[in-house]
């Protein structure tokens, strides 16, 4: 399966500094197709579910107003190594994704 | 006879009011994505939506939430923001570019294990206000700044 989550985790001092991109086109329904003229539809992630060692420890929700390719930045204190973040991403065509990083 | 009929009937009202009750309590604090919420058109209806019926009692939080945002965004449809709440027992920010044609962006329901801060990045159609709400204990709290955008970033091309 393609790889849609791309992770650059940091641990210091306890802290898990975790930065992330969700390949995904965030399409606001607004854009045209330049060749045909058409509407292009919405597609976009609408939840993302942040777990540490399978506990939800955030819930994000999106809308078309987030960028292509998402960013997302968020801390995790009390967090050690061999803990594993995993991130799972819902969009409203009914599509999905996810990933994970070990902390070092 | 009457008697236990009233008792029925006074016991009928207390859960129907209950649940009347839980159901205007419950859009602020569901995690679910709240369709209504981001399709309102109009900034004052998008924070009606996500749980505030007057205004007057949102907090002014301009000094315990940080909201960092660039002073002139040369591309809109990349517009970095840092949001970070010293506000103890924050539960969820949400986030409003104004004059978007659905102005609320996102919210984050955070957990106790993790910080109540955030980046991202977003799109903004135009020169608008960029409003946070905080939700904490209960109560809102919000704070907002400018972001001049040079080329709108929702797609009209």
């Amino acid at each position: 399966m393609e790889k849609t989550v791309r992770f650059r985790a940091r641990l210091s001092d306890g802290i898990a500094n975790i930065k992330l991109m969700i390949f995904h086109e965030m399409e606001t329904g607004y854009r045209k197709d330049k060749n045909s003229g058409e509407i292009i539809p919405q597609h976009f992630i609408h939840t993302v579910h942040v777990d540490k060692n399978n506990e939800r420890v955030l819930e994000v929700h999106w809308s078309r107003s987030v960028s292509k390719n998402p960013y997302l930045n968020f801390m995790v204190p009390g967090a050690q190594t061999g803990d594993t973040i995993t991130v799972t991403w819902f969009d409203n065509k009914g599509f999905s994704g996810d990933g994970s990083v070990e902390l070092k | 006879m009457s008697l236990l009929q009233s008792t029925e009937r006074r016991e009928f009202l207390r859960s129907a009011f209950a649940i009347v009750g839980t159901l205007i309590v419950t859009p602020s604090h569901s995690s679910d994505w709240d369709q209504i919420a981001y399709n309102k058109t109009r900034i004052v209806d998008s924070i009606k939506s996500v749980g505030i019926d007057d205004f007057s009692n949102i907090v002014d939080g301009s000094d315990l939430i940080e909201l960092n945002t660039p002073e002139i965004a040369e591309n809109g449809a990349i517009v970095p923001i840092t949001i970070q709440s010293q506000i103890p027992q924050t539960e969820r920010i949400f986030v409003f570019s104004e004059k978007n044609p659905q102005p609320l962006v996102s919210d984050y329901v955070f957990s106790t294990k993790v910080t109540p801060y955030v980046a991202s990045r977003i799109k903004m159609a135009e020169t608008s206000y960029v409003h946070v709400l905080v939700l904490a204990e209960g109560k809102f709290y919000r704070t907002a700044k400018e972001v001049k955008v040079t080329i709108g970033g929702c797609g009209e091309e």
